[in-house]
């Protein structure tokens, strides 16, 4: 390498700052427009919410030129409940759900990354299949079992499975997390005459707090907009989850109600956006350690 | 349970309420800890997986609608199945998009990924702004807005008018209407982008140095190093999404209103599915459906699996 570079050095060393400068440009001009058209669609979102009706599909600029809050103020009581009512509904489906997912995928994960016992490969190598299975499979007999419990029309349906761990994801992505603490630890708390509950209580789950950060934002999100399970398990309207709710607006689609639907639907997505921003770090970090394995 | 019983290894002490300073020994286990500690998970694969999953192969052989008894009818849900127009349609449909959105999708992906891990300054910025609609595109309200931006006068209307090309929303057209959920796929490449970045940072910088030396230019680097070395990831993303998209539902539902339209064009797999069951309370046709739906994925599955020995390369011990 040192011999084989004819070229003088000063004239190729200015030429390359020169490139290397042009293509940084250009890069970020680049990038830039993808964002730009990335964004796009939830700018138009917002500007519409506030825009007057007759404005929203001739104005094409995102800025309004007349603003109209009244959107915000006739969407809230414009389906069959206030708007309060989803939120409220979701919100405790949500916070629910965190929990179960939390507790029982925790276990299963402690389970599977630090406890020896007959059947656990087998136990792990299915736990890792369901990830992949369809869930429509499952659909049918699961409604049938929560109808014969009379569980129709309730949570139940869209809790129960969140305290039996069958999201496999988040219990893979906790084992990932506890593997890769050191095995020292467990014995440690073992000769300190820790068992494996004190074990898990006391040394493990204090560790995982950033696993369990990313399975609660995860959770947030993924049952927050949740559309499949309450549209098949929730007939009331009182029991309506927000992207339920959302769902009338086009059933009763008058075509006057443009404004209100985009200021409803701003609003669904505005607590995911939050937890998005409030728990970036994890979210990244989360999908990234899963994708590596 | 019956957990204590299924210890092997012999004379099992520890079974008592607590154990005596159980000794280190290498073959030690925790069987009844572990058990208990997956009971929930034991519990949910059994009544919630497994069992629905024996249960819907049972009644896929039969006539139900949720409240005869289920009625052994053999192998008529498949005969008629394979037999009507619309579940060719919806095949149709459903593999069109796999075809269509999976390699767009990933390919966004890696493309932003490989330029944002070169200029690393602005990178967090952008990796947000990118990531961001993979967390929305599933939603209700963003299928709203997509519905909404393709409507007639809409967005894409008037920008299509202006190049000159009137041809209307594309929510009312069908040969348009599944291009536009397509487009919605790739709207959401920030997932497999923010895992093609983790494997691109591991890639080892040397071999990048070594390739230079060696005089590689730029595309012969991406093809000989950066390729082979973050294949696993490429695989990872390829089978995830794939089977993702397979079972898109959400944004069809909301942006067809729920029937599949126009004329057929984004009736989904999983959408005929739904309306078998849940309109027509077909709920043995809906579990041959779903039986037929579980063997393709898996074939497609073990397929990818099969094909990736020739295509991606483990760097090995690096774990």
């Amino acid at each position: 390498m040192p011999i084989a570079n004819p070229a003088p050095p000063e004239e190729s060393f200015v030429e390359r700052v020169g490139k290397t400068r042009r293509s940084r440009y250009t890069k970020h001009v680049l990038l830039c427009l993808v964002g730009a058209v990335m964004m796009y669609p939830l700018l138009w979102m917002v500007s519409s919410s506030v825009k007057p009706n007759e404005l929203i599909f001739t104005d094409l600029s995102l800025w309004p030129a007349k603003w109209d809050l009244g959107n915000y103020i006739d969407g809230w009581t414009a389906l069959e409940q206030p708007f309060t009512v989803y939120l409220v509904n979701s919100f405790v489906i949500v916070v629910l759900s965190i929990v179960g997912n939390l507790v029982s995928c925790s276990l299963a994960a402690y389970g599977f990354a630090r406890l020896r016992f007959t059947g656990r490969k087998l136990f792990f190598t299915l736990m890792l299949g369901t990830m992949m299975l369809p869930g429509h499979v499952l659909l049918v007999p699961q409604y049938i079992v929560f109808a014969k419990l009379g569980w129709l029309n309730t949570y139940y349906p869209l809790l129960v499975p969140n305290f039996l761990a069958t999201n496999a994801f988040y219990i893979f992505l906790m084992v990932q997390f506890m593997r890769a603490l050191p095995k020292e630890l467990d014995d440690a708390a073992r000769i300190d005459g820790c068992g494996p509950f004190r074990t898990f209580w006391k040394v493990i789950m204090p560790l995982c707090l950033p696993a369990f950060a990313t399975t609660a934002i995860f959770t947030f999100i993924s049952v927050w907009n949740e559309f499949f399970g309450p549209l098949i398990y929730l007939t009331d309207s009182e029991l309506y989850t927000v992207p339920l709710a959302l769902r009338q607006f086009i059933d009763s689609e008058g075509q006057s109600q443009w404004g209100q639907m985009f200021a409803m639907s701003f609003l669904s997505l505005a607590p995911v956006i939050g937890f998005f921003i409030a728990g970036q770090k994890y979210l990244v970090k989360g999908i990234a350690t899963t994708g590596l394995k | 349970m019956t957990q204590t019983t299924l210890t092997k290894g012999p004379a099992r002490r520890g079974a008592g309420p607590r154990r005596a300073v159980a000794g280190p020994a290498p073959g030690r286990s925790d069987a009844r800890a572990g058990y208990l500690f997956l009971s929930p998970w034991i519990i949910g694969m059994a009544v919630l997986t497994l069992g629905p999953m024996l249960a819907s192969l049972y009644l896929s052989f039969t006539n139900y609608n949720l409240f005869n008894t289920p009625d052994w009818i053999g192998l008529e849900n498949y005969r008629k199945m394979f037999a009507d127009d619309q579940f060719h349609q919806t095949v149709s449909v459903t593999l069109r998009y796999v075809l269509l959105a999976t390699p767009l999708k990933l390919g966004a992906a890696l493309a932003v990924a490989i330029w944002l891990t070169q200029s690393r300054r602005a990178m967090g910025l952008y990796r947000t702004a990118f990531y961001a609609p993979s967390l929305l595109g599933a939603s209700v309200a963003m299928a709203i807005v997509w519905r909404a931006l393709f409507a007639d006068d809409g967005v894409q209307d008037q920008l299509t008018s202006s190049v000159g090309l009137g041809i209307g929303g594309w929510v009312g057209n069908p040969d348009y209407s599944l291009l536009m959920l397509v487009l919605l796929a790739v709207w959401q490449f920030g997932a497999p982008m923010v895992i093609f970045l983790a494997g691109l940072q591991q890639v080892p910088r040397e071999l990048y140095e070594a390739a230079e030396v060696d005089g590689a230019g730029r595309w012969r680097r991406f093809v000989s190093v950066t390729l082979p070395m973050i294949s696993p990831v490429i695989f990872f993303n390829l089978l995830l999404e794939t089977v993702h998209a397979f079972q898109v539902f959400t944004s069809a539902y909301v942006i067809s209103g729920g029937d599949g339209g126009p004329a057929g064009s984004t009736l989904f797999y999983t959408l005929h599915l739904y309306q078998r069951a849940f309109s027509d309370y077909r709920m043995g046709y809906a579990s041959a459906m779903a039986w037929v739906l579980l063997i393709v994925v898996g074939l497609v599955t073990a397929l990818l699996f099969r094909t990736s020995r020739a295509w991606v390369h483990y760097a090995g011990g690096s774990r």
